[in-house]
C-alpha cells in the first residue's frame, strides 16, 4: 500500500512537471527576446563550421527536396513559409539570411536545445544541407515592428 | 485487460482522427536500443508494439505494449507504457505500466552524445515484452502460468546510460542498464547495442513512399550481464536482431525486428513489429484547449 502511494505520488509529480516546465519556459521567454537569443546562436558557430560550403549548392533538386524536408520537420515551429510562429523565429530575418550556409547547418545540427530547438543531426548530412539550400532560397524580409507570423 | 485495450484503442484513434496534422517522422528502427534523439518539444508519439516469442518446454507468447512519448522540452522526453501479453493455450493478461524519462545533459552535438534514462516500472511477473534484458533473465522464467505469475507484483527502478554517435549517416548506440527491484533484490545489469543507417542519405525532390531514404535498416544486440553478486555472462540470455523502419510520408512509421537467441538461455526466435505516429503540436493543442485560445 505504502509503495503504491509513493509510486502514485512520484508519477503525478513527474507527469505534471513536463507541462509545468513547458509552460514556464513559454512565459519566461517573450518572443522577440527569445528570437534574438536563437539568432545569436548563429554567431556562436565555430569558424571551421561557418566556412563550410554547401555541397548541394549546385544540385538543381536541393531546394525542392529541402522544401519537402522543411515542411515535414520545421514548418510546425517556423511556419510553412519560414516567417516564424509563436514557437520559433522567422528564418527570413536578416540574421539568418546573411549567415553563411555553414553557420545555418551548424545550428541545424546542434539545435538550440535550451531554447526549444531540437538537434537535427538525426537527419543525414545531405538532407540537412538540402534544408539549408531551401532556407537560403527564402530571401530576407525587412524587419517591421509587428513582424508577420504565419 | 479491457482497460488496456480501451486505452490503446483510444490513443490510436486520437492519433488518427483528433490530430490529423502531423509531420513525417524520421524514427530509428531500434526496438530495444535507445539513441540520443529525443522527441521534439510539444510532440506526442503514439506507438504500439508486438513481440511474438517462441518458448521451449512451454507455450509461445505474444506480448504487446502501447507507448505515449511526449517531448516536454528539447532536452527532456517523458513516456508512459502500458504492457500486456497473451500466452497461447493459457490466457491474456495486463502486465503493468512503466513511466520513463530521458534527459539530454549536453547542449550541443558531440562525437559521443550521452542521455540519462530513468524509469519506474510497476509490473507483475507475467510481463513478457522483453523491452530490455537484464540480470539473469532466461527463457525458463516464462514457463510459469499466467495465473501464477500475475500474483507476483514488482516495483522496479531502471537506469540507463545511453551513448550514441552519428557518423556519415550511420548511428551507433550503446545502452548500459542497471535496474533495482525495490523488494530487496540485488542490482541487475544489462546492455543493448545498435547500429543503423538510412538506405539513402539524400532526400528526393518529390514525396514518395518507397524512396530509399524512407527506409532505415540496422541491427541491434541486447542481453543480460548478471547482478551485483554474480556479474558476467553466466546464466544470462542474449539476442541479435536485424531491424528495419519504414517512415511513410503519411506520417506513420512501421518497424520490424527479427530476433535470434544467441545461447540456450535465450528464446530461439523473437519477431517484433511496431506502428507509430507522431503528433506535432500536441502540447500547444492541449494548451489551447484548457486556456480557451482559438
Amino acid at each position: 500500500m505504502k509503495e503504491s502511494i509513493i509510486a502514485l505520488s512520484l508519477m503525478t509529480a513527474l507527469l505534471g512537471a513536463p507541462c509545468a516546465l513547458a509552460q514556464h519556459e513559454k512565459l519566461a521567454a517573450p518572443n522577440h527576446k527569445a528570437d534574438a537569443l536563437v539568432y545569436a546562436e548563429l554567431a556562436r558557430a565555430p569558424d571551421k563550421a561557418t566556412a563550410k560550403r554547401n555541397p548541394m549548392e549546385k544540385d538543381p533538386d536541393a531546394v525542392a527536396a529541402g522544401q519537402n524536408l522543411f515542411k515535414q520537420h520545421c514548418s510546425e515551429c517556423h511556419g510553412n513559409a519560414g516567417y516564424g510562429t509563436e514557437k520559433a523565429p522567422s528564418l527570413r530575418a536578416e540574421e539568418v539570411q546573411s549567415a553563411t550556409p555553414g553557420a545555418i547547418f551548424w545550428v541545424l545540427t546542434n539545435g538550440v536545445v535550451r531554447r526549444g530547438m531540437p538537434v537535427w543531426s538525426k537527419l543525414p548530412e545531405p538532407q540537412r544541407w538540402q534544408i539549408v539550400s531551401f532556407i537560403k532560397s527564402l530571401g530576407a524580409v525587412p524587419k517591421t515592428p509587428d513582424k508577420k507570423r504565419d | 485487460m479491457r482497460v488496456y485495450f480501451s486505452l490503446s484503442a483510444a490513443c490510436l484513434l486520437a492519433a488518427l482522427t483528433v490530430f490529423p496534422h502531423s509531420s513525417r517522422a524520421q524514427e530509428s528502427p531500434y526496438i530495444v536500443t535507445y539513441d540520443h534523439y529525443l522527441e521534439e518539444p510539444g510532440s506526442l508519439e503514439v506507438e504500439y508494439f508486438s513481440t511474438f516469442g517462441t518458448q521451449r518446454g512451454g507455450n509461445d507468447f505474444h506480448a504487446f505494449w502501447t507507448e505515449l512519448e511526449y517531448g516536454a522540452t528539447a532536452w527532456w522526453t517523458t513516456e508512459l507504457y502500458l504492457d500486456g501479453q497473451t500466452t497461447f493455450h493459457d490466457s491474456t493478461v495486463f502486465t503493468g505500466l512503466r513511466f520513463e524519462n530521458r534527459i539530454r545533459p549536453l547542449r550541443r552535438e558531440h562525437f559521443i552524445n550521452p542521455v540519462l534514462y530513468f524509469e519506474y516500472e510497476k509490473k507483475n511477473s507475467a510481463d513478457k515484452i522483453l523491452k530490455e534484458v537484464e540480470g539473469h533473465d532466461v527463457e525458463s522464467d516464462f514457463l510459469v502460468s499466467n495465473a501464477e505469475a500475475r500474483k507476483e507484483h514488482n516495483n522496479e527502478l531502471e537506469f540507463k546510460l545511453i551513448l550514441s554517435s552519428t557518423v556519415k549517416g550511420w548511428n551507433f548506440a550503446e545502452n548500459m542498464i542497471a535496474s533495482k527491484n525495490l523488494s530487496n533484490q540485488p542490482w541487475e545489469f544489462g546492455y543493448a547495442l545498435g547500429a543503423s543507417r538510412p538506405l539513402a542519405l539524400k532526400a528526393s525532390a518529390r514525396r514518395c513512399s518507397f524512396c530509399r531514404e524512407n527506409f532505415i535498416a540496422g541491427v541491434e544486440m541486447y542481453g543480460g550481464l548478471g547482478d551485483r553478486y554474480s556479474f558476467g555472462l553466466n546464466n544470462t540470455s542474449h539476442y541479435v536482431a536485424p531491424v528495419v523502419a519504414w517512415n511513410l510520408p503519411s506520417d506513420w512509421t512501421l518497424r520490424l525486428s527479427l530476433g535470434f537467441g544467441l545461447n540456450d538461455n535465450s528464446h530461439a526466435f523473437l519477431v517484433r513489429w511496431g506502428v507509430s505516429r507522431e503528433i506535432t503540436g500536441f502540447g500547444s493543442a492541449v494548451n489551447r484547449l484548457f486556456r480557451g485560445h482559438p
